[in-house]
């Protein structure tokens, strides 16, 4: 343990090392400031200067025991300037900065980046953890970057798709509800929504009452031709959507059901189907056939055992299939552009045609509540398939 | 006691052999998971798989011409194009009866606008023809008027023709009452003196009851039935008919001699020059079968010669094309999402549970998040008044005026699908580098390795089924999408699904949408199946 300490323990580097380091990400910041103040060149030497500066102020002068004082100076500091150069937007920049490279200088200085690794790494491998942690990390702004985007530009007062100069200026006029109000007085908008929760309830629960079932009913141990069953009730997953909405365009107005509200619903359970299929049988792999015997054995006839002993066992599952389900009927929008008519126009088509047609912004709103909407949904089957997992005695992922 | 369990069978409780007893259950399990499974079976064969089959069914059908045009196509197949010559006046007679029926019926331009799809200006070519062709049988219907005004008069042809008790039940027929309208009846007979007359004002006066919903009795007929009735009477002898109306059918018959006669070939050839070249009645005769591979030839960049299936002018391939740049950057896709992939797999799998599942979240909220939000998100950020270019520019690493090209493009699908799709190569990654015990890698170095050659001939084979599960998945989804490359693809970044969607919703050409629709579920099925032997079905996963 006392040996494990001292190997990790932080001592201050040479300032031979700290400086040019700490110097190196200044002058990287200092790029971006000097280039949009006209003189790259500048930007980067004087940036470079003032942050081997503070380094050498924290390592030499003030220590570990000011380390607080410090980086409050600091941030102070980088606030103050970023404000005379910028204004408000400004003086967040600055004061992120300034968050940054206080921690940066002892990170460095105090060599704590080793204290998280194992004590035998080269420092070419130290070097390449946190490269890759750094890659990592731009990979994860890449996957969440758009949706954050979105949510503030929703809030925009303006009938732009991007951040306007008072936006950016933090100026309380530049920011409304405006594009929430519309959607929620639209009478196209609203209607889409109406639509929307028409379908994708009815959707589902055709699709979990018959995927339940057939579930089921796969699961037991003597099912002739399974595979080829399966196969076919996952279907509607693999195909590529535009060929089932093709095929259901085409058949459906044979039929009589293109345009129709039934034809939708039809259409979205049979997308929704194979996830129901996918999630209840998962959930009963795990499932002790024995409880049903001991209920059947107890003098339950197969409804009651099903109702009391099964159906609660596997409802984790149900419900997580049904959410499934429901989120593929609530975001599906080439099959209902097919089959649907302009009276089954739901949220996704009037988004579709907004974003072809660049009518508003309105459509950033209904983006945000959508994100809303899909948070809340994965807590839920987040939640769901712990509870299983807990219920079928496996420990929680 | 003891004599029943020794010699006979073992026996259940009921008093039934046991063997037979245990298959009954058996059989009575089966038939109980079956009918559990019956119900989903069948809707999904309903709402799913019978569209399917229906889009396959459309890629090759083709009754529209034979159906239009009965006779022509009938008259057509004496005909051999390789000669050179026009077809027969009995084609060109058989087009005048077809073209005119299709054109009361509204159906000729339809036809048109199918042939259209294999010879260019026929659409046109029909539509003309259905205006015009009323101009040959006018000059016999003028002629007949001007002999006797009654054949211009409905009820005097109605008379000539039909059933007598017909007549009656008709005029006795309340329109507002509940029977049913009397059947149409040609009067007994006529058929024996006047065939094509008869034929002609049979097809009338039905399409006038049921189209119409007119009375044939009210209505006089088409100068279709006056075209026929002029040849039936200078071929037929009708001085024997003593049927009602004898005397104006005498009447016409002795005049016919002296009637002013148009050829059909030549009132075709008046309404457009176009009949004259034998490449449009060639058209014909090579899609007049009920089945053709036709469609499947122009979504491979082919059309039907005299010759055979040929390649198309090099300036008309385009699915060919459409097909390469779909696979093209299905694959950057599924490369691109390779690489981004692996590093966050890795990171995860070998990050404690704890700080794992937070991030995960991170991949997690993307692929809950509706496909449009992202799509609008990516619209947001690209364009060229966008996030991007904004930061860019303020940045100083754009000028103002040279904003970059980022949307309607290749780039843009590119970018904005390994977003979309990134999700689907993350999880099935991850859940493959989750069961790599991290012993191995440390073994491995250890016994000397360097770290490239730990990794390289450690770590990454044990990560290939993974790579390969996720790389499947990604291809399959990539090559069927229709919105994002719609929405931010312009028109060189869509994809093969975008056409499809065209020849549905704009061209209305339905047949080739159905073969460009059935070669891409080939590929996806193909596809599917590496993926079941790879991975197998079974293992697939929502959600982490």
């Amino acid at each position: 343990m006392s040996d494990e300490v001292a190997l990790n323990d932080p001592k201050t580097l040479p300032l031979s090392f700290t400086l040019p380091v700490v110097g190196a990400a200044g002058g990287f910041f200092g790029l971006f400031v000097g280039t949009a103040q006209g003189s790259t060149l500048l930007g980067i030497v004087v940036a470079a200067a003032v942050c081997a500066g503070l380094a050498y102020l924290a390592m030499v002068v003030m220590g570990v025991p000011q380390e607080r004082t410090f980086k409050w100076g600091v941030r102070a500091l980088f606030a103050v300037l970023g404000f005379l150069v910028g204004a408000l937007p400004g003086l967040v920049v600055g004061l992120l900065f300034g968050w940054f490279i206080g921690w940066f200088i002892y990170w460095i200085g105090r060599a704590r980046y080793r204290m998280t690794l194992p004590p035998y790494l080269t420092s070419g491998q130290v070097l390449w953890e946190y490269t890759f942690r750094v890659l990592c990390g731009a990979i994860f702004v890449f996957l969440i970057t758009p949706i954050l985007v979105v949510m503030p530009l929703s809030f925009n007062a303006e009938n732009f798709f991007t951040f306007t100069p008072g936006m950016l200026a933090f100026d309380p006029e530049a920011y409304s509800l405006k594009h929430y109000r519309d959607f929620f007085t639209s009478s196209e908008w609203q209607q889409a929504l109406r639509n929307s929760l028409l379908i994708a309830p009815v959707a589902t629960l055709l699709a979990v009452s018959f995927g339940t079932l057939a579930a089921i009913g796969l699961s037991s141990e003597h099912v002739p031709f399974r595979q080829a069953i399966m196969a076919i009730l996952i279907s509607p997953m693999i195909v590529p959507l535009i060929i089932s909405a093709a095929g259901m365009y085409f058949f459906y107005s044979r039929i009589g059901l293109q345009g129709t509200y039934l034809g939708v619903v039809l259409a979205h359970a049979a997308l929704g189907i194979p996830f129901v299929i996918i999630t209840v049988t998962a959930t009963l792999v795990g499932f002790d056939r024995s409880l049903t015997r001991a209920s059947a054995n107890l003098g339950a006839n197969p409804v009651r055992t099903f109702f009391k002993v099964q159906m609660p066992l596997i409802l984790p599952g149900v419900i997580s299939g049904g959410l499934f389900a429901f989120i593929t009927s609530f975001d599906e929008v080439v099959v209902v552009l097919f089959v649907g008519s302009a009276n089954q126009q739901t949220l996704p088509w009037q988004m579709f045609t907004g974003l072809r047609e660049q009518i508003s912004p309105t459509i950033l709103a209904v983006a945000t509540i959508l994100v809303a909407i899909s948070i809340m949904l994965l807590t839920t089957v987040e939640i769901l398939r712990r509870r299983s997992e807990k219920l079928r005695g496996m420990s929680p992922g | 006691m003891s004599d029943t369990t020794d010699t006979g069978p073992v026996l259940a409780a009921d008093g039934t052999p046991l063997k037979k007893s245990l298959s009954r259950a058996l059989r009575m399990q089966k038939v109980r998971a079956l009918m559990l499974i019956a119900p989903l079976l069948i809707f999904v064969l309903v709402t799913f798989i019978a569209p399917i089959v229906d889009m396959l069914f459309r890629s090759v059908e083709n009754q529209i011409v034979s159906e239009t045009l009965p006779r022509t196509t009938a008259a057509l197949e004496e005909w051999d194009p390789d000669t050179g010559e026009l077809p027969s006046d009995e084609v060109f007679e058989a087009a005048y009866y077809d073209i005119f029926i299709a054109a009361e019926r509204k159906l000729h331009t339809r036809l048109g606008t199918r042939l259209n799809y294999e010879q260019t200006g026929v659409s046109s070519l029909f539509r003309k023809s259905g205006r015009g062709l009323d101009d040959i049988g006018e000059v016999y219907q003028d002629q007949f008027e001007d002999l006797n005004e009654n054949w211009d008069e409905a009820r005097p042809w109605a008379e000539l023709m039909s059933d007598p008790d017909w007549i009656a039940a008709r005029e006795a027929w309340d329109e507002d009452g509940a029977a049913p309208m009397p059947t149409y009846r040609l009067q007994s007979g006529i058929s024996d003196v006047l065939p094509r007359t008869a034929e002609a004002y049979r097809i009338f006066a039905e399409f006038t009851q049921r189209e119409d919903e007119d009375s044939p009795l009210e209505e006089e007929p088409w100068s279709m039935v006056h075209t026929a009735l002029f040849q039936d009477l200078t071929e037929q002898d009708v001085s024997g008919y003593t049927g009602p109306q004898a005397a104006m059918l005498q009447g016409a018959a002795g005049a016919v001699g002296e009637f002013e006669t148009i050829s059909f070939r030549d009132g075709f050839v008046e309404i457009d020059e176009d009949w004259l070249d034998p490449e449009v009645w060639q058209t014909i005769q090579t899609y007049s079968p009920n089945y053709t591979t036709g469609y499947f030839l122009n979504a491979v960049d082919m059309q039907k010669t005299p010759d055979g299936p040929a390649l198309r002018d090099e300036d008309e391939r385009i699915y060919g094309l459409l097909f390469q740049r779909t696979m093209f950057m299905s694959l950057v896709i599924t490369f691109s999402c390779i690489l981004l992939a692996y590093p966050v797999a890795y990171l995860l799998s070998t990050l404690p549970m704890r700080k794992a599942n937070l991030l995960m979240i991170l991949v997690l909220l993307p692929f809950w998040t509706s496909l449009l939000v992202r799509t609008s998100a990516w619209k947001v950020m690209l364009q060229q008044q966008g996030v991007i270019n904004d930061v860019l520019v303020w940045l100083g690493l754009v000028a103002d005026e040279s904003r970059l090209v980022m949307i309607n493009n290749q780039f843009g699908t590119i970018v904005a699908m390994t977003h979309i799709l990134l999700p689907f190569m993350i999880l099935p990654m991850y859940s493959v580098m989750s069961t790599i015990p991290p012993s191995y890698v440390r073994a491995a170095k250890s016994l000397g390795a360097s770290n490239w050659t730990a990794f390289w001939r450690v770590y990454f084979p044990q990560s290939v089924p993974g790579i390969g599960a996720g790389s499947i998945l990604v291809f399959i989804l990539a090559i069927g999408y229709y919105i994002t490359p719609e929405i931010v693809g312009g028109t060189t970044g869509t994809f093969i699904s975008n056409r499809i969607a065209y020849h549905i919703s704009s061209s209305l050409n339905w047949g080739l949408a159905a073969a460009l629709g059935t070669l891409l579920l080939v590929v996806v099925l193909g596809l599917y199946w590496a993926y079941d032997r790879i991975v197998g079905i079974d293992n697939v996963k929502l959600g982490g």
